[in-house]
């Protein structure tokens, strides 16, 4: 489904050259679920961006489903490739109701000079916010700049479940969101990861998160893979061996300490 | 007065048709587009040209100078998308391409229409049961039906998009939309109907100039300004309705400044100063009594 070949990606900062990714592999069958750890400039963001089409590599192959997209814009990979970030404003238009925004996300493919919302629509953006159990459904024609971060990243989710991708980036998702929401997005996220059975890569700082979710785990520093835990390896992962791979790996970084606690 | 009125309100509506393209490139796209002081232009030329030296119908000069400036669109918006030229200057460059454009155009600096037979002379005659009130009656409709076309579009697929590109424009990506292509897009839509205004205007006053752009952005953000701080609504049917009475109200208040403004001094040539000045306070007053509200919440 997902192919990367020796990825590599180099940044110029004033005299130096940052090397962001040093050459990254990765195979990815159809349903995998990879999560990715590491901490700050690990170059886990950098790689989904590589993935998702906003940024070059400055050398490597992406693949997928065995077509070469490694120069595609990103918005043509957008027909396989849905993506949500870390940033609650990012994924929705705000100035644009809640039903205009469904409506954007429902039509990938095709968009002509058809009426976007029609009835029949209107009643199935309903039932979907019903879904939610936030009590947006009866907010359909609010703009989304009313909504809290919390509200925002779920219309996010659901919108990516309406384009129905068949890659999933989730870029810290959650992070940004007060407990309570961040628990409800995970929920929802999970849920569509299973009904759909989408290729998944979930970037994250929750350790537990890292665990509990997918078939394989990354852990990334310095812009390489330095551990690679697939099926049962992973499933006998500790939080506790996590933080010992760390320090072996001489990662100092606070948020990782404190999500552990 | 009464006809002092009538005639603020006829060119409102017309003008009020190039207010609505600005609206499309200020409001929706977020593209600050200056072609349209060019656009404005190349609609007048084009439709007085074919009016006088082809014998064309002045109703296909209509549409044929909307094509011309969605043309002058598509340039602004290529050198932006395409040669990464930013916003503002590509549209600085394609209108002062247009000037000379224009000027091919016309063959000269300005065109009179008196003797040949413009929209506004075949709806005189057509509409003359209604007396003084046929070529108010006619710019209603066709500025109004240009609305709501307007309106229906902005409701369609393809417009939602467009008014997403504005928005956020790295969502619509994600969205597997080519924004580029939408911005172009949207700029031959908006300065379509700027020289679709031009068009309309040289035949309503007789002549095009090929100086009678100039100052069309700043009236045009005039228009989209006043309305908008008496109509606050995002609802694209009402934002409009308000870029056209911003354009009614804009024009009458021209139209006394000429009538009356002697006595305090004011000149027609103090006209674009004014005005400027005006959309000047209405672009500060707002950021500033929102910073004023969170000084005081801070408090």
């Amino acid at each position: 489904m997902l192919k990367l070949e020796s990825i590599r990606k180099a940044f110029r900062s004033g005299q130096d050259i940052v090397l962001a990714l040093g050459g990254i592999d990765l195979d990815m069958e159809k349903g995998d679920f990879v999560t990715v750890i590491g901490s700050n400039g690990a170059g886990k963001s950098t790689l989904l961006n590589v993935i998702a089409g906003t940024i070059l590599p400055t050398a490597g192959k992406v693949v997928v489903k065995g077509r070469n997209v490694t120069t595609l814009p990103a918005y043509r990979r957008a027909q396989w490739i849905g993506r949500i970030t870390q940033d609650p404003l990012a994924g929705t238009a705000p100035m644009m109701t809640i039903a205009e925004n469904l409506a954007l996300a429902s039509k990938r493919a095709h968009r002509s000079l058809r009426l976007a919302i029609t009835r029949k629509r209107r009643n199935e953006m309903i039932d979907q916010m019903l879904s939610l159990g936030m009590n947006l459904e009866h907010r359909l024609d609010d703009p989304v700049s009313l909504l809290s971060g919390g509200e925002r990243q779920a219309l996010t989710v659901t919108m990516a479940t309406l384009a129905r991708p068949e890659i999933l980036l989730l870029d810290e998702h959650t992070a940004a969101l007060d407990p309570g929401n961040a628990t409800r997005v995970s929920q929802l996220t999970e849920e569509f990861v299973k009904r759909m059975g989408v290729t998944t890569i979930m970037v994250t700082h929750n350790m537990e998160h890292a665990l509990a979710l997918g078939n394989r785990l990354l852990m990334m520093n310095k812009g390489e893979v330095v551990y690679d835990f697939g099926g049962q390896e992973k499933e006998a992962l500790t939080v506790l061996d996590l933080v010992e791979l760390f320090s072996k790996q001489h990662i100092v970084d606070d948020e990782l300490l404190l999500e552990t606690g | 007065m009464a006809s002092i009125l009538i005639h603020a309100a006829e060119q409102g509506l017309l003008y009020g048709i190039a207010a609505l393209g600005v609206f499309i490139t200020y409001r929706i796209l977020n593209f600050p587009d200056l072609t349209v002081d060019g656009s404005f232009v190349t609609g007048a030329a084009i439709a007085s040209s074919l009016l006088v030296s082809h014998g064309f119908d002045p109703f296909l000069v209509l549409l044929i100078a909307f094509a011309a400036g969605a043309v002058a669109g598509v340039i602004t918006g290529l050198l932006n998308t395409r040669l990464g030229i930013t916003d503002l200057l590509a549209g600085v460059l394609s209108m002062i391409m247009l000037y000379s454009i224009n000027l091919r155009i016309m063959g000269r600096p300005n065109i009179s229409l008196l003797r040949v037979d413009t929209i506004i002379r075949v709806v005189e005659r057509g509409f003359h049961p209604l007396g003084g009130m046929s070529v108010l009656v006619f710019v209603g409709l066709v500025t109004l039906a240009v609305m709501l076309i307007l309106v229906l579009f902005f409701k369609t697929e393809i417009g939602l998009v467009l008014r997403a590109t504005g928005d956020n424009e790295r969502m619509v990506i994600a969205q597997g939309v080519n924004t580029k292509r939408m911005k172009v897009g949207g700029l031959a839509l908006s300065n379509g109907l700027v020289a679709l205004s031009g068009a309309l205007v040289a035949q309503y006053s007789g002549f095009a100039d090929v100086g009678m752009g100039i100052g069309t952005i700043v009236t045009g953000l005039a228009a989209v300004i006043i309305g908008g701080s008496l109509i606050r609504s995002r609802k694209v049917l009402w934002m409009t309705t308000s870029v056209l009475i911003g354009s009614l109200i804009y024009r009458t208040a021209v139209m006394f400044a000429l009538r009356y403004g002697y006595v305090i001094g004011f000149q027609a040539s103090d006209l674009k100063l004014v005005t400027s000045i005006i959309v000047i306070i209405a672009l500060v007053v707002p950021a500033f009594r929102e910073r004023m509200s969170r000084r005081v919440k801070a408090c």
